[in-house]
């Protein structure tokens, strides 16, 4: 009887497996062309500057070729892309350090102070979620000028914070506002001040919404042009990963054996975070479906 | 030590009312229990007292103080939560002990009172584990121990048992009641179940709709209900009303209801000759009904004819569901009864206990 | 009592205000008061003229052009793209590593992304062999390679294409978390009425993920107006292939136009103030 029960489940599922063949050629086909741009990339910036020029990075693997280092040591050292690399680190950690502390104060307050129109208020905060940074630019970037802070590291990290708080007061606020009222008011009684509230009951029991903006910050400031473009002013020094590529393919549009290696190096991190740490970024897509 | 009181207090959400002039004096060491219907407005006076709330009119006192804007934590006040409200990220012993931390207070003045409330509340082989490893019970046993170990001056409780199953509910009932003795603290009482009113209770105050409808001991409420709402919310299963006419004649005083007559004891018959002739809502409590064949010694009234509906077997009585004429009576007899579905049978109506209300006012009538 | 609580809470929220009052909300408004000025010190009023000259140059009507294919492409391209694989992987079980994989892109900076495809779209003479994949499949296919980031006439599709590959992933799971919201009991109550998978799919899954799809519409008509990264690694935004914020950087740094660069600016502004509304309105449903 058992025997019959699992023999017939099997030439089920075997019917079943043959039916379903186009959904897996399809979803298979579909996540090998997305590999494909990727591959490429990875691949070439292995390989040696002429045979990058003159063939196909696929044929690097039915043809007898040489795999090289020497891509990543020319970028990073003779095209400065071991300091860039310092650069984005030093640019968005602080950066991303600052707009989630910042953030969660200010949400803290919107979720449990008692803020005449903190609702209007809020609801500005929403719609500037959206608005392009493309409208502060010039005059940003003239108030810079006249404080002479053009071309340096505060001069973004202020920027970058600011251009990141709609999100994070956003997020933050929302899942605070979530959090258990009976927990909060408990405290209160028992002779917690908002401070203590804040650090010792909502601060822990948010460790992962705040490790879910930390890491979406930190990668979109990371992969930011923009905002490191315009008030960086390019100088080399203080230019970050996506800076020097961009400047990298204007100056050497076809030197693919220095393009594929520079962007590569400017993808590891995110990869890794993204590998390590892909449930608290997904999170964070999630909550933030609406940002720009 | 301290005594509380509401005076002339009001509060409104926007347009809703949510309480409306709620005066209450509630005395020190007293055990008080706000009863009423869920959405009366119970937790809203509780949060009030507590500093959660802001009061829109009206002062709260705690001892002689006015507490009204004195934030919660400056209140000496400590409260149970339904939810319990235990905090996720910390162990018991860490729950217990937050509020002491919060005052400062010296680590080994602070473990052995942390100790002693977790053993009261016999959870002291607890205290390494985090709320998320308790059962319902031993949460709820945490937060009370966190509430005692503070020694509040007021000890309030919002529905605390109402997350328990039933045979703990009962068992947890009477471990509050001793707590109460053992702390001598006013205690401070909400819930829905009039049941937990009455059986732990010195005071009780029922509420409906935001306002207080009677304030007095369990067994006052039970005897006196001042109208129809307390009459019917007091006592399980509730009591019964019929409309009937009062009437007069020559063999004495009697009750016209709808398809049926029933009698009124001489010792109670000057209580409705006031209302001769006129419609009155009557209130009989379901023990008051008996079997014909198992009336109590020295009731002597004339049975009523009645159509049983239903039966109810508990064990250790029988409640029989009753037409008389075209009113619906609940009784609640003898468990010898005889008495099945369908049957036309006599019931004998105690109307020495009966309460008599105003049919326009619901108000009680008897003086 | 109440005031001083009230002042706490302020003080709370103040850091936050002085960002955003002095980073968005303040250059916000002034922007679109320089968009009536010209000149390197922005001291000439100028009325509209900024906005005249962006409506009638033949430069700029094309910008205006290529931010409306990106709009309309891009966004359904996606959208659909990203129901689709939502739908199919939801049937397999290595569900997590097909969407890991169409997710990746989503983490990379755009400018590696443009460095990327430009490798893709390499374009040598028909004589030599092709390095790059698009064009050496279209010549293994037959075809003569194309200079697909020059030539006019496809270079648009081509840099769309490549946002299509990098956003993908957010709609997909995004969509895919909604999918994972209707109880599979609808469902079920669907089939046992009798309803085929199509007739399940078309009647009760996208009336119910009607909201996600709007969510996940707006966010890439948002990002489509914005593209900036992309354009401007990969084109810089010639060969008829500019976009407003690349029009605007252009205008900032090439040509030194403040004035004409705030009125782009405005421009964008005005077309993201619907999709704006329409967030602000949802949140406060919610
Ligand atoms: N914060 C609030 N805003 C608006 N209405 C409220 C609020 N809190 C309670 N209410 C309303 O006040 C009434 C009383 O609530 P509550 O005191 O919680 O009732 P209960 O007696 O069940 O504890 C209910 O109708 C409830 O909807
Ligand atoms: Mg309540």
């Amino acid at each position: 009887m058992a025997k019959q029960v699992i023999a017939l489940s099997k030439r089920e599922r075997l019917l079943r497996a043959v039916s379903r063949g186009p959904l897996h050629v399809a979803i298979i086909a579909i996540c090998l062309m997305w590999m494909v741009p990727s591959t490429g990339l990875f691949v070439s910036s292995f390989r040696p500057k002429d045979a990058i020029a003159t063939t196909g990075w696929w044929t690097a693997f039915s043809t007898a070729s040489e795999f090289t280092l020497a891509n990543y040591q020319q970028v990073l050292t003779a095209q400065g892309m071991a300091q860039s690399f310092m650069n984005s680190l030093i640019i968005a950690l602080p950066a991303t350090l600052l707009t989630v502390a910042v953030a969660a104060f200010a949400a803290y307050a919107f979720a449990w102070m008692d803020l005449p129109g903190g609702e209007i208020i809020f609801l500005v905060v929403v719609g500037l979620l959206v608005v392009p940074i493309q409208l502060t630019l010039i005059p940003v970037l003239r108030m810079f000028a006249s404080a002479g802070l053009t071309g340096t590291f505060p001069a973004v990290w202020l920027a970058h914070t600011a251009y990141g708080l709609p999100f994070a007061v956003f997020l933050l606020r929302n899942f605070f506002i979530a959090l258990p009222k009976d927990l909060l008011e408990s405290a209160f009684l028992e002779g917690a001040g908002h401070m203590r509230v804040f650090f010792r009951i909502v601060m822990p029991l948010s460790v992962p919404s705040l490790a879910a903006l930390f890491i979406f910050q930190f990668l979109w400031l990371w992969n930011d042009l923009l905002v490191a473009l315009v008030y960086l002013g390019g100088f080399r020094n203080v230019a970050p990963m996506t800076v020097t590529i961009s400047n990298l393919v204007s100056s050497f549009g076809s030197e693919w054996h220095l393009l594929t290696s520079a962007a590569f190096i400017s993808m590891m991190l995110p990869l890794v975070v993204f590998f390590a740490l892909q449930r608290y970024f997904v999170q964070g897509i999630l909550a933030g479906a609406v940002k720009g | 030590m301290a005594r509380v009181l509401f005076d002339h207090v009001t509060k409104r959400f926007g347009e809703f009312t949510a309480l409306r002039d709620f005066n209450l004096e509630i005395a020190d060491k007293e055990f008080l229990v706000l009863v009423g219907p869920s959405g009366c407005g119970k937790s809203t006076a509780l949060r009030m007292l507590a500093g959660l709330e802001d009061i829109t009119e009206g002062s709260i006192f705690i001892e002689e103080r006015r507490v009204n804007g004195v934030p919660a934590k400056d209140r000496d006040i400590a409260m149970v939560f339904q939810s319990y409200a235990l905090y996720p990220h910390m162990t018991v012993y860490d729950n217990i002990a937050f509020g002491l931390r919060l005052r400062r207070m010296p680590k080994d003045e602070m473990d052995p009172k942390v100790k002693e409330a977790a053993s009261i509340l016999g959870v002291d082989t607890l205290l390494d584990r985090k709320p998320g490893q308790l059962s319902g019970g031993q949460r709820q046993r945490v937060a009370v121990a966190r509430a005692i170990v503070r020694e509040p001056k007021v000890f309030l409780l919002d529905e605390p048992l109402s997350n328990l199953d039933a045979k703990l509910r009962v068992h947890t009932r009477a471990e509050i009641s001793k707590l109460h003795q053992r702390l001598g603290t006013t205690f401070v009482y909400v819930t829905h179940d009039q049941v937990e009113a009455m059986t732990m209770a010195d005071r009780i105050a029922v509420m409906n709709e935001g306002i207080i409808q009677q304030v007095g001991s369990p067994q006052k409420l039970y005897d006196e209900p001042v109208n129809v709402f307390v009459a019917g919310f007091i006592g399980s299963p509730s009591m019964n009303f019929f409309e009937a006419e009062v009437v007069e004649n020559g063999e004495g005083v009697r009750l016209e209801g709808e398809g049926f007559v029933v009698d009124v004891p001489d010792d109670r018959a000057d209580d409705v000759r006031g209302f001769l002739g006129r419609r009155m809502v009557f209130g009989v409590r379901p023990e008051n009904i008996h079997d014909k064949d198992y009336v109590p010694a020295g009731i002597t009234a004339a049975p009523t004819a009645v159509k049983v509906d239903v039966t109810e077997p508990m064990g250790n009585e029988v409640f029989l569901h009753l037409m008389a004429g075209d009113t619906k009576l609940l009784a609640r007899v003898d468990p010898r009864t005889a008495m099945r579905a369908g049957d036309r049978v006599e019931v004998v109506i105690d109307m020495e206990r009966m309460h008599i209300f105003d049919p326009e006012t619901k108000e009680s009538a008897l003086s | 009592m109440r005031t001083r609580l009230v002042t706490a809470a302020w003080l709370w929220v103040l850091p936050a205000f002085v960002l955003l009052g002095v980073f968005l909300v303040y250059p916000v408004v002034n922007t679109v008061y320089l968009s009536f000025f010209s000149g390197r010190d922005m001291s000439t009023f100028v009325g509209l003229d900024n906005y005249v000259y962006l409506v009638t140059h033949p430069e700029t009507i094309t910008v205006f052009r290529n931010n409306l294919l990106w709009l309309v492409l891009f966004t359904a391209t996606t959208v659909a793209l990203g129901l689709l694989l939502a739908v199919l992987s939801n049937q397999v079980r290595y569900e997590a590593l097909a969407k890991a994989i169409i997710f990746i892109p989503m983490a990379v900076s755009f400018t590696a992304a443009a460095v990327i495809w430009r490798f893709m779209y390499i374009f040598r003479p028909p004589q030599f062999e092709q390095t790059g994949v698009v064009n050496a499949a279209f010549t293994a296919l037959g075809f003569d390679p194309i200079p697909w980031i020059t030539n006019p006439s496809v270079n648009n599709y081509a840099l769309i294409a490549a946002g299509i590959w990098m956003w993908t992933g957010f709609a997909l799971v995004v969509i895919s978390a909604g999918l994972k919201g209707i109880s599979a009991e609808v469902l079920e109550a669907a089939r046992v009425d009798g309803a085929n998978e199509i007739q399940i799919f078309w009647h009760v899954i996208l009336p119910m993920l009607r909201s996600v799809l709007v969510v996940v519409a707006v966010t890439l008509i948002i990002n489509s107006l914005k593209v900036f990264d992309l354009v401007y690694v990969m084109t810089f935004g010639n060969f008829a292939t500019d976009v407003l914020a690349n029009r605007m950087f252009k205008e900032m740094f090439t040509f030194g136009n403040f004035g004409r660069a705030s009125a782009v600016a405005v421009v964008l502004l005005l077309a993201i103030v619907p999709m704006m509304l329409s967030n602000v309105r949802r949140f406060r449903r919610e």
